[in-house]
């Protein structure tokens, strides 16, 4: 089972964030491009993390920015955004972020299979530093072994 | 058989990826158990029979008290980490 298309509108590379807040905005705005989510998914992901701390970064270097569903999720997906320089998110041992991964989810069930799918990619330790490094998105694709848009 | 639950903030996300890997960790220990993933918010009622809670050590504060064993993952995508901790808290 695939990821779901990863369209280049979803790809934001060697971005510029000031914050930790900034990062996941940019995610925010990759899905939004990616016809995943409306404006307010972004504040939504930003709130997770405030009301339950850096969590979401789940390995050395990369964060899942995730919501709960909602009306504001349009279609499920996920977007990459890989930063020139590295932000803190207080994480006790995976700080500093410079893989974000943002994950919009239609619904608790359906999920499933795109996270097991990236637990896949990501068992493979090399891949974090290979996503940080891609120079194109079609290499970003490659990594993920996700489908270009329809 | 024992139950093992996958905390996370908001039930999608993080927890699926970590109840994953550790069903590929179980299975790399010869170890049978139900994992399942839940949030912070449900984690009375989801881990009400647990024997053990895998999360981040940021979630600790947030699931409260509980009997279960509390199983801290730092690295979700390192299996010799889960594979570790897991067999030191059922042995």
């Amino acid at each position: 089972m695939p990821l779901p298309p990863l369209p280049d509108d979803a790809i934001n590379l060697h971005a510029s964030a000031g914050d930790w807040r900034d990062a996941v905005r940019l995610a925010g705005n990759a899905l939004e491009r990616g016809g995943f989510t409306a404006e307010s998914y972004s504040d939504r992901m930003i709130e997770v993390i405030e009301e339950f701390g850096a969590y979401v970064v789940i390995a050395p270097g990369l964060a899942l920015a995730h919501a709960r569903p909602g009306p504001d999720v349009l279609n499920s997906g996920i977007a990459v955004v890989t930063l020139a320089e590295p932000v803190v998110f207080g994480h006790p041992h995976n700080d500093p972020v410079n893989v974000v991964i943002g994950l919009a989810v239609t619904g608790t069930e359906e999920h499933v299979t795109t996270v097991a799918e990236l637990a896949n990619v990501f068992n493979d330790a090399g891949s974090i530093p290979a996503l940080a490094d891609a120079p194109t998105a079609e290499r970003v694709r490659d990594i993920l072994g996700a489908p270009a848009a329809e | 058989m024992m139950h093992i639950v996958a905390i996370c903030g908001a039930g999608v996300g993080t927890s699926g990826i970590l109840k994953v890997n550790a069903e590929r960790a179980l299975a790399r220990l010869g170890l049978e158990a139900t994992v399942t993933a839940s949030d912070a918010a449900s984690v009375m009622t989801a881990a009400a029979d647990a024997q053990i809670i895998l999360t981040s050590s940021e979630l600790v504060p947030a699931i409260g008290k509980t009997y279960a064993e509390i199983i801290v993952i730092n690295n979700y995508f390192d299996l010799d980490e889960l594979a570790d901790k897991l067999e030191e808290a059922l042995s």
